[in-house]
This record gives C-alpha cells, sequence and structure tokens, in this order.
C-alpha cells in the first residue's frame, strides 16, 4: 500500500488540479486542521475530482464520495451511525460553491434542521468550475462565465449579486458559522478546528481562488484572495449562534484593483469602459464594509 | 454476507503520480537570503516544500509543478522562477 510517506502530509501531492489551485491548498490546509480522527465527505467537483481518479486518491484519511447533491444527507447518516456505535471521528463534509449554494441546499437544509453534529465545508471558487466555468449562485455580480457572458441582453455579466449562504445557514440556528480565505490560512486552520470542536452542524465558506476559471497566473492565486479582502469584495468573519462576533478589519482598496486582473471581469474594461457596472460592483463592497463594520478608520491605524 | 459496492483506493495512492512532468518553470530557493519563515511550505497547494536539516526549505521537484505561489509569498524573495531545462 502506497501509505502517506510525505512528513505530515494528510493529503498527498500527485493530485491533479491545475497547478496554482485555490482549493487543493484549502483541501491540504483542511486536514493539517482536522488531523487523522476524521471521516471526510465530498460532493461531486473539481476537489472530487482532482484528488480521487481511480485507483488513486489524495486523501489519507477514510473519504466518501456519493453525488453532486446530496454529501450532507450521507454525511448525516455517517453521524448518526459513528453516534449510535460511540465512536469520536468527527465528520466533515466539503463541496464547491455549486454543490452547496444551488444543487445540494436540500440536504444541507436538511442536516442542519435535524441538527447532526457535522461541519460543513464550502470552498467556494464562485462557479462550475469542474464543468467549464458555468455560473452558480455563488458567482459574483458582473462575472462572466460561460453562461452568463456579457451580452446584449447583459452587458455586464452576471446579473445576479452572490448568495447570501452563511446567512441562510446561521437561520438554520447553526451554532457557528465563518468565512475564510486562503490568503489566511492559518486564520482558516483555526476556524476549522472550532467548527469540528463546537457541538451541531456548522458551516465554513473558504474563499479558494481559481487561476483557470478567474482567468489569471497560476503564481498570484494568493493574491487574488488578499485583493478581495483588501477591496472589501470577500469579508472574513465569524458568527456564533446567529451573530457576527468577528470580522477582518481592512485598510480598503478600490474594488478596480481586484478587477482589473481577472479575465473574467476584463468586458469592465475593454472595449469600453463600463463605469456603470463598476460603481455597482464597489457599491457592494462598500455595503459590505457598512455590514461587517470592516473599515480601519484614519485614527486607528495611526495608533 | 457483505455486499461491496462503488470502489476505494489505498491512502495517498495519489503520490504514483508524478506531477512535476506537468512544470514549465522550476522555483530555485536561495538558503542564504531564506528567513525561515515557512510561508512557502504553508501554502504550497501540492505539498510538496519540505524543511531540510538546516532549518531552511526545499521542493520536491517529482510533484512541484511550478505554479509559483511560493516565490510570490516569500517575503524574503529568495525563490525564484526558473524555465526548466528538460
Ligand atoms: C446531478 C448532477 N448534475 C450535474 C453534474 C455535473 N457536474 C459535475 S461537477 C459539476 C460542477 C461543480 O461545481 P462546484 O460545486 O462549484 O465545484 P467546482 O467544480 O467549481 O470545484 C457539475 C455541474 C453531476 N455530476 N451531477
Ligand atoms: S479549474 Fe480551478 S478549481 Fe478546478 S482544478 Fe483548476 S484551478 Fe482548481
Ligand atoms: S517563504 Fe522564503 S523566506 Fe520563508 S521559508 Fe520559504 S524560502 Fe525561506
Ligand atoms: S512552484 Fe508551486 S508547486 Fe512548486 S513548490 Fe512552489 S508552490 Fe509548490
Ligand atoms: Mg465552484
Amino acid at each position: 500500500m502506497a501509505e502517506v510517506e510525505q512528513g505530515c502530509e494528510l493529503f498527498s501531492a500527485g493530485h491533479r488540479a491545475c497547478g496554482g489551485c485555490g482549493p487543493a491548498l484549502a483541501a491540504r490546509l483542511l486536514l493539517k486542521a482536522t488531523g487523522k480522527n476524521v471521516i471526510i465527505a465530498s460532493a461531486t467537483g473539481c476537489m472530487e475530482v482532482f484528488s480521487t481518479p481511480y485507483p488513486e486518491t489524495a486523501w489519507g484519511v477514510p473519504w466518501i464520495h456519493s453525488l453532486f447533491e446530496n454529501v450532507a444527507a450521507v454525511a448525516s447518516g455517517i453521524e448518526a451511525s459513528l453516534k449510535r456505535q460511540g465512536r469520536s471521528e468527527k465528520v466533515v463534509c466539503i463541496g464547491g460553491d455549486g454543490a452547496t449554494f444551488d444543487i445540494g441546499v436540500l440536504c444541507i437544509s436538511g442536516a442542519f434542521e435535524r441538527g447532526h453534529d457535522i461541519t460543513y465545508i464550502c470552498y467556494d471558487n464562485e462557479a462550475y468550475m469542474n464543468t467549464g466555468i458555468q455560473r452558480s449562485g455563488a458567482t459574483p455580480y458582473g462575472a462572466s462565465t460561460t453562461t452568463s457572458p456579457p451580452g446584449a441582453c447583459a452587458p455586464g455579466g452576471n446579473p445576479l449579486p452572490k448568495k447570501d449562504m452563511p446567512a441562510i445557514l446561521a437561520a438554520h440556528g447553526a451554532p457557528y458559522v465563518a468565512t475564510a480565505s486562503i490568503a489566511y490560512p492559518n486564520d482558516f486552520v483555526q476556524k476549522v478546528e472550532r467548527a469540528i470542536n463546537t457541538p451541531g452542524p456548522c458551516y465554513i465558506q473558504v474563499h479558494t481562488p481559481c487561476c483557470t476559471g478567474w482567468g489569471f497566473e497560476s503564481g498570484e492565486t494568493l493574491a487574488m484572495a488578499k485583493l478581495a479582502i483588501d477591496t472589501g469584495l470577500w469579508v472574513n468573519y465569524e458568527m456564533v449562534d446567529g451573530k457576527v462576533v468577528k470580522a477582518k478589519k481592512v485598510r480598503r482598496k478600490p474594488v478596480e484593483e481586484y478587477l482589473a486582473k481577472q479575465k473574467r471581469f476584463r468586458h469592465l474594461f475593454k472595449p469600453a469602459r463600463r463605469d456603470d457596472v463598476i460603481a455597482n460592483i464597489q457599491a457592494i463592497a462598500d455595503a459590505n464594509a457598512e455590514r461587517f463594520g470592516i473599515d480601519i478608520k484614519r485614527k486607528e491605524s495611526s495608533e | 454476507m457483505a455486499l461491496r459496492v462503488g470502489c476505494a483506493a489505498p491512502p495517498g495512492r495519489a503520490l504514483d503520480n508524478k506531477t512535476g512532468a506537468w512544470r514549465v518553470f522550476k522555483p530555485v530557493f536561495d538558503p542564504e537570503t531564506c528567513s525561515r519563515c515557512g510561508m512557502c511550505a504553508m501554502v504550497c497547494p501540492e505539498g510538496c516544500v519540505h524543511e531540510t536539516e538546516e532549518g531552511t526549505f526545499e521542493p520536491d521537484l517529482d510533484y512541484c509543478k511550478g505554479c509559483g505561489i511560493c516565490e510570490e509569498v516569500c517575503p524574503k524573495k529568495s525563490i525564484r522562477m526558473e524555465k526548466e531545462e528538460k
């Protein structure tokens, strides 16, 4: 058996993700946080496909794949069975944004309603990447995908805003809901540790830029994740029992700095600038900053 | 009788797949300027950057895909991407 021999890497090299893949880093960090005492249930998507082309697998822990839509139901069954047997393994679901925001919502809602002791991680690369970049409920307003191309009807690209999935799960009564980003690996690891050690259904949504689907150089994956935070388009926060208790503060940059670096927003700059759409995106960042209170005020910054 | 459905693979079997063959650029690490912060090892999506006995870091070129993330995050600019000679 090709045991995991690479130091303490539970998520092994040799997986087939694109070079620079954000979700691949999230998978590694996830297992750093959980350690060996875990069972992973994985929805269909890039992470499942690149990590487990039969007979290979990058997972050094028990791992099960079922379907695109039912990962939370599978995890519910595993958790119920472990509980009955008095076993201590943590049960963690991992799914992409398509699996989480769209097709898996029914099973996730059921699992959270029943109150299973599971942690659900959504790695958010903001579209259906594995099938060739289709729009999902997590695709940001203004992004171009193959199913939201800029055209006569929607010159700005995707006409709809990103769905507020953390709020939906917090409304189910989840004791711990958090957002994270691979730009801050230690923060993500700590949030996973907190979630798996919190009884009941917990949710973490981790921002994982996809160089292939967003259109940027593979070396810039972390830089892109950090820019999303620095512009206020992604906010790292924690919710305990439905209330926001902590949000990462930033000295905000204009959203243009983030948009101009990615091909999925190129139509906002060429052939002609779409100042109207860029202003709408800036308004989304401003609303985020207001809602979560993330702006570092001048006074604070001079401290 | 146990009913066997689906397929199973041994843990970590992906190591059979040497993704280093995909590389176009390779990272070259300079141990002289390295501050030993460990960021490169933390963020490599392949998990293929390892600490040496001296406490500096180097990539496992059997698996490194040459993505350049380590070069981008290194605070000391100790990593440089070089066109791979094949
Ligand atoms: C019921 C069903 N519909 C469609 C598919 C095809 N499919 C496989 S992966 C995928 C996209 C997954 O998107 P997401 O969850 O965002 O993960 P990503 O690939 O972006 O990592 C789709 C549509 C499927 N496997 N099953
Ligand atoms: S398409 Fe994106 S998410 Fe999928 S393997 Fe490539 S970089 Fe990763
Ligand atoms: S990121 Fe740079 S300075 Fe830090 S350990 Fe790696 S090579 Fe050394
Ligand atoms: S170039 Fe990419 S794959 Fe290679 S060591 Fe650096 S981060 Fe890892
Ligand atoms: Mg996706």
